[in-house]
């Protein structure tokens, strides 16, 4: 049998496409071209990214004692900390009075930001998470200047620790319950 | 020095030469006389005029800086004689943005950060020779299964890089379909990505030691399903494309690069592998990352037209789609990072490391005064070197076949420019 | 149709003006639904995609946002560019389409008007839209225009003459030019002309794909290398001008397409005189149009582009050969049964 010629084959592609993004349940049933095709009608439709997407950064300021870390190692410095030494009640009676770092501003600028995670990482005492939200366009460019109190509204988003492949030694971990 | 230099006068007879500046010395050395220096001069003149007589005017043509068919601002300036090319010269350059000097103010994990964006496709390639250049100079070994996850991110990053350029290089042909169905598919190999390190194009996985976490469940089972993904969408290029006595037509004979040419102009990957040279550096560099556990075969085409370089960068695809099967098989369980500091400062010393990546061959040459961050970087590209061919491959061809050779060659401005 | 109106005795301004109009929808009205059913929607479902969704339902008003888009925007004539030469472009493109609807039948009594060389007017004023592009590419005083232009002109010259050659073929079994007669002779037939002319219709499409400057056939305008070829300057009004007129002769070259080989205006086992066919027969023929468009925008969507040389080849080396070679067999056939 002669080959067929590839003319020929390139519209049997087409074609069968056509089929499938027309007739995703076959050829009986009603078209359904939404169904079959590729495309997600945003924003009708919304597609949930993987939970460890990196969309916006969180912050747990109970944990976080104003180091400077994450500011220092942003490579596009776009963290703002600013924060004041306060005594703290000593833990016993009769011990010293505890110095504790007061958090007071905590922006990040995320028209700035490059999304590289590496204030996450960096940071000692687990203050930063990743959370999937990307949905936070502005009109103006400094709104994308999240403040403290907005950060810690992400926290809400941030999923739950996933659980890891066979054969994995890395343990999960417990995200920090809600802050008051 | 030797005479009297009287303004304008020199006498023709005498030894003495026209050239004289400070070190008069080395005029006499060149022992050049007046007459042929003269005659000389003539010459050139007399073919100055035969060359305004006989010059057609040629039009010179601006492709780009902004155009559809260069990937990125690549300006390209061409001598056309009617529909012929006479030469063409790229000029790169637009897309600039200091890397190298960037490195030198930036911490090895910022520096991780930056150049993911070099080859802004090939997401998780860039980062892997730094980083195996540092842990050459630490004197640090990732642990296998880190390996393993390196190797299966890198030929991931490979197989989304080389998806774009099957769906591409047919739209700069002409035929539409093909790049749809292109970035329909990649989705599944980008989703993989992004549920494994957070980030489609730019994952910033690596550390130095190993890489920041472990695989999620269930992403094995579904990277195989991506990666059979993978393969219907290279059947159905095939068919569409491949097969298709056009594109043949089009591109079998157009930009032939003998190997030898290619190896002098420091052409690599798959550009050198279509023109038969067997030259992969996964199996013949000593990485350690996991392809010498794998079983798999370098492709190699012995033409070196632009066909050839679409075959072979379709069989690689396929390839890669089944070494990632068999590395997620064969994933060993254990640690992924290996013991660092928490601040990382890199020993003295110099190391380049070399890896094959989807464009061919990229390497950093990392200089390190001890400091917490490199003294100098070099990013040695491989889209700059394949770019070095085209003023020798683009003479005498029609201007369509400029689309045709630029798209075969398949560079990433952000890998030319840096 | 044609005499029942004619009975009522207009004076001849009321005539002139209605034919106008109804040329003009008969036009433009197939152009738009060509472009939003192939254009828009087949290629998109080819592409495993969907096409304009947002405007209207399922995306059918976003012919008219373009219409309007393309209204309000600047009309930008290049500094050096030869003013009346750049302007008057478009309109010798779609002077040319308008004038080949003249002749097509849809009916046994409905047409613009009955020319005994009809098919040899149609070939001869499609020829006119070469110098509209030539006008475009020139006038534009831009290289990239420049060298769209002289492409296309080199290109529709080529398949000019598959074109009309395949067109002899289907003259010479039907005896006569005359439109309303090919339609006719296939009734008598009882066969449509595809059948026996098969090679014919082949060479047609391919000319046809190639007057129109599609893929495969699309050098003039090869988006990658020459951004749009002759249509580069051109923006607001004038490019939409230029819009239509690809797709109302994509409308008009399948429409004569299907009044050639497809039977026209006729349905099998109707009679063909009958006065309902009046009414039927616009419809009939828009859906042999659709039929033959959609193998157009099939082709376009699939293939990638020839280069000039490889495309002139093919039309003087292969196409011309085989179009004489398919009317001598026709003649042969002809005289012998």
């Amino acid at each position: 049998m002669p080959k067929v010629p590839g003319l020929v084959t390139g519209l049997g592609v087409t074609a069968k496409t056509f089929f499938k993004t027309v007739f995703p349940d076959g050829p009986t049933k009603p078209p359904a071209p939404s169904k079959g095709a590729h495309t997600v009608q945003y924003p009708h439709v919304k597609e949930a990214p993987p939970d460890r997407a990196r969309g916006v950064i969180a912050l747990h300021h109970d944990n976080c004692t104003a180091c400077m870390l994450c500011a220092r190692e942003c490579p596009d410095w776009c963290i703002y900390i600013e924060g004041h030494k306060e005594l703290a009640p000593p833990r016993r009676a009769g011990g010293k009075p505890r110095q504790k770092n007061k958090l007071d501003r905590f922006d990040i600028d995320f028209a700035l930001c490059m999304y590289c995670g590496i204030c996450v990482d960096v940071c000692p005492f687990d203050a930063l998470f990743w959370s999937p939200e990307f949905e936070f366009s502005e009109m103006k460019i400094a709104d994308m200047l999240h403040d403290k109190s907005r950060l810690a509204d992400w926290m809400h988003t941030v999923p739950e620790w996933g659980a890891y492949e066979a054969g994995a030694e890395v343990k999960t971990k417990k995200l920090p319950s809600p802050s008051s | 020095m030797t005479g009297t230099h009287e303004a304008g006068v020199v006498s023709p007879s005498e030894h003495t030469p026209l050239v004289s500046g400070a070190n008069g010395d080395i005029a006499a050395d060149l022992d050049i006389t007046n007459e042929q220096q003269l005659r000389y001069i003539a010459g050139q003149a007399a073919d100055a005029r035969v060359n305004i007589e006989l010059e057609t005017e040629g039009m010179t043509l601006n492709i780009g800086p902004q155009h559809p068919a260069t990937h990125g601002t690549l300006r390209i300036v061409a001598r056309l004689d009617g529909e012929q090319v006479i030469s063409a010269e790229p000029i790169m350059g637009y897309m600039h943005r200091g890397y190298e000097k960037l490195t030198e103010v930036r911490t090895y994990p910022q520096v991780t950060t930056l150049i993911n964006r070099i080859d802004w496709v090939g997401s998780f390639a860039n980062e892997v020779p730094f980083i195996l250049a540092a842990e050459d100079l630490m004197d640090v070994e990732a642990p296998p299964r880190a390996q393993y996850i390196r190797t299966a991110l890198f030929e991931m990053g490979r197989i989304a890089n080389i998806m774009l350029f099957l769906g591409d290089m047919p739209v700069q042909l002409g035929g539409v379909t093909a790049i749809f169905y292109a970035f329909r598919d990649r989705e599944f190999v980008l989703n993989q990505i992004e549920s494994a390190t957070g980030g489609r194009f730019h994952p910033n996985f690596n550390r130095i030691g190993g890489v920041k976490d472990d695989l999620p469940a269930g992403w094995i089972k579904e990277t195989k399903t991506a990666m059979q993904k993978v393969r219907d969408f290279c059947d159905e290029i095939e068919d569409l494309v491949m097969g298709n006595e056009i594109f043949q037509s089009r591109c079998r004979g157009v930009g032939i690069i003998p190997p030898d040419v290619g190896k002098a102009y420091g052409l690599s990957g798959a550009n050198l592998r279509a023109s038969g040279v067997d030259w992969d550096l996964r199996r013949d560099a000593d990485s350690p990352l996991a392809w010498k556990d794998l079983d798999w075969k370098v492709w190699t085409h012995p033409d070196g037209d632009s066909f050839s370089r679409f075959w072979v960068r379709l069989q690689e695809t396929r390839e890669s789609s089944y070494m990632v099967e068999q590395l997620l098989d064969g994933l060993p369980s254990g640690p992924i990072m290996a013991k660092v500091p928490r601040i990382i400062k890199v020993p003295a010393g110099e190391s380049y490391v070399q890896t094959e990546n989807p464009l061919g061959a990229m390497g950093y040459y990392v200089i390190s005064k001890g400091e917490l961050t490199p003294f100098r970087v070099k990013i040695r590209t491989a889209s700059f070197s394949n770019m070095s061919i085209s003023p020798w491959l683009l003479e005498g061809v029609y201007v369509p076949d400029i689309a045709t050779i630029l798209a075969s060659l398949y560079f990433i401005l952000g890998d030319i420019d840096r | 149709m044609l005499s029942t109106l004619l009975a009522l005795n207009p004076p001849y301004w009321v005539e002139t003006l209605t034919k106008i109009g109804i040329g003009l929808v008969a036009v433009l009205l197939p152009t738009g639904a060509l472009v939003y059913l192939f254009l828009f929607k087949m290629m998109s479902f080819m592409q495993s995609r969907l096409g304009p969704m947002e405007t209207g339902p399922y995306g059918q008003l976003q012919l008219l946002a373009e219409f309007g888009k393309f209204l309000q925007k600047e009309d930008i004539f290049p500094s050096k560019a030869d003013r009346f030469v750049f302007g008057a472009a478009p309109f010798v493109v779609l002077v040319s389409t308008f004038l080949l609807v003249l002749v097509l039948p849809a009916g046994p009594d409905t047409h613009f008007v009955d020319l005994n060389t009809g098919i040899y007017f149609a070939m001869a004023v499609s020829s006119v839209s070469v110098i509209g592009i030539l006008m475009a590419g020139w006038g534009s005083n831009s290289k990239y225009s420049l060298l769209g232009g002289i492409r296309a002109a080199g290109q529709l010259i080529a398949y000019e003459l598959p074109l009309v050659l395949s067109v002899v073929g289907v003259v010479i079994m039907a005896g006569t030019l005359n439109m309303k007669g090919i339609v006719a002779a296939q009734a008598d037939f009882g066969i449509w002309f595809i059948i026996p002319q098969i090679i014919g219709f082949f060479i047609f499409m391919v000319a046809v794909q190639a007057e129109l400057t599609q893929p495969p056939f699309d050098m003039p305008v090869a988006e990658s290398e020459l951004v749009t070829g002759y249509l580069t300057e051109y923006s607001g009004i004038r490019f939409l001008l230029f819009f239509i007129g690809e797709f109302a002769t994509a409308a008009v070259f399948s429409a004569i397409g299907a009044t050639l080989f497809l039977g026209g205006w006729t349905i099998p086992f109707v009679d063909a005189n009958a006065a309902i066919m009046d009414y039927i027969g616009p419809l009939v023929l828009a859906a042999k149009m659709v039929f033959i468009a959609f193998l157009i925008f099939w082709f376009r969507i699939t293939f990638p582009r020839f280069r000039e040389d490889q495309l002139q080849r093919l039309a003087w080396k292969f196409l011309i050969p085989l179009s004489l070679a398919n009317i001598v067999v026709t003649a042969i056939f002809k005289v012998v049964f």
